[in-house]
């Protein structure tokens, strides 16, 4: 710590955090997941308090439209990773530190053997299946988790499962926000945009409330979140309570995390466009979805284990308008080609419908069934 | 009896107001029924609703002067 003392002088001096509150950042172990436009400051801010482990998730590469408030990066460093950039430019800033780098997708496959390596978990990402699969995780493997979100010109920050030490009440995303927004009416920043500036406002209070959890200073947002308006200079707060609601469909434990497919239970519009037997049967179980053949009359095998229509590929396009479209859509063939090209068709006719193929179709399901 | 609301986030987009007051409702799912008779586009909407600072999810009497806060969720990052 001697040698260090020169370089955090100015937070030792202060008597609520002192050389034992420098020791407990050495060596508390923080993860911060997207270094974006909330990571960016949280990271630097952390990096800088000398948090002794901080680990770095992200796939993404750098882009010119970052730049106006992902503030670690400049014009050289587009179409490099954000993880390996981020990591080289904290690593300049405090070489004392580790920093760990993940560049890769956080899915619910890898989060929980990343996440339970870390003491804290910063939210940094841009979509809510990212954000509901890093709280789940969190509440499974009972970790702090520090939420922020932002859009125009508003924020919101919180501190998830985090017990409040007088009342004992430990509350999390789900508690808010019990399911993601239909993506119909979710916007994002890529479509109404944000102020620069506020992802790093937003971004530094979290890096405060990880420091704050991690000194034991102060009293961290446990329970409740703060909204923040630019335009109006105000912070509203918002106490959250234990949801009483039951029905509520997420994972709660380590297995189902894994079966869970937050692509389709948040309302993804990603990628994503296909189900394995085990997320289907889920799905199918828990909500009211319109089932589709794809293959022709009198394919084997015979399926009367659940109702479905049937409509060849042959026919599809003629018959796609018959197709209700107000539920999610789950197509099967016979091992998952046919119902893949029908997820296409389906797709270009109502682009904003949520339609799967089920994953090595009816013949892959009969096995696991 | 009147009442303040305050919207946020899309919420206010919806609204086309932060903030404003009401009267004549008394409890929460009458202040829903008659939000989405005038603004349509919030029934289709996900949101929080906080009676005095206070996230509530079960219909509540409302009482004078109580401040009801809605809240949507955002994603951005």
């Amino acid at each position: 710590m001697s040698s260090n003392y020169d370089r955090y002088q100015r937070q030792i001096q202060l008597k609520e955090i002192g050389l034992v509150g420098q020791e407990k950042m050495g060596q508390a172990k923080v993860l911060v997941i997207g270094a974006g436009g909330l990571g960016c400051p949280a990271l630097q801010y952390l990096a800088a308090a000398g948090v002794g482990t901080i680990g770095i998730v992200d796939f993404d590469v750098v882009e010119l439209s970052n730049l106006q408030r992902q503030i670690l990066y400049n014009v050289g460093d587009i179409g490099q990773s954000k993880a390996i950039t981020t990591a080289k430019k904290l690593e300049a800033l405090n070489p004392e530190i580790k920093i760990e780098t993940y560049n890769l997708q956080i899915t619910n496959k890898n989060a929980l053997e990343i996440l339970e390596n870390y003491d804290i978990i910063i939210d940094g990402s841009d979509n809510f299946a990212t954000r509901y699969l890093i709280n789940d995780a969190c509440v499974i493997l009972d970790k702090p988790l520090v939420y922020g979100a932002v859009l125009r010109f508003e924020g919101q920050i919180g501190v998830f499962n985090l017990e409040d030490t007088t009342t004992h009440i430990k509350t999390n995303y789900r508690d808010l926000f019990p399911k993601a927004p239909d993506s119909a009416t979710a916007i994002s920043c890529n479509e109404v945009g944000v102020l620069g500036v506020i992802p790093g406002i937003i971004g530094t209070m979290q890096a405060t409330e990880a420091l704050k959890i991690i000194t034991g200073v102060g009293k961290p947002l446990a329970n409740k979140i703060i909204s923040y308006n630019a335009l109006e200079n105000s912070f509203y707060d918002f106490e959250i309570i234990a949801n009483s609601n039951q029905s509520i469909d997420f994972p709660k434990n380590k297995k189902d995390f894994l079966d869970y497919n937050y692509e389709w239970n948040c309302n993804s519009n990603s990628v994503v466009e296909s189900l394995s037997a085990e997320e289907f049967d889920r799905l199918r179980t828990k909500e009211e979805i319109t089932i589709i053949d794809v293959r022709e009359k009198g394919e084997l095998p015979e399926v009367d284990e659940f109702p479905f229509t049937l409509i060849p590929l042959s026919e599809f396009e003629n018959l796609i308008e018959t197709i209700p479209n107000e539920n999610k859509i789950v197509v099967f063939c016979k091992s998952g080609q046919r119902s893949a090209k029908a997820i296409k068709i389906v797709k270009e006719k109502y682009p904003n419908c949520q339609a799967f193929s089920l994953k090595g179709g009816i013949d892959e399901w009969k096995i696991k069934n | 009896m009147e009442i303040n609301l305050l919207a946020f986030g899309q919420i206010a987009e919806i609204t086309g107001k932060s903030t404003w007051k009401i009267s004549g409702v008394k409890d929460i799912n009458s202040l829903i029924k008659e939000l989405e008779e005038e603004f349509p586009a919030l029934v289709k909407m996900k949101y929080s609703i906080a009676l005095n600072k206070k996230v509530i999810q079960e219909n509540t009497i409302i009482t004078d002067k109580d401040t009801i806060a809605l809240l949507p969720p955002f994603s951005g990052g």
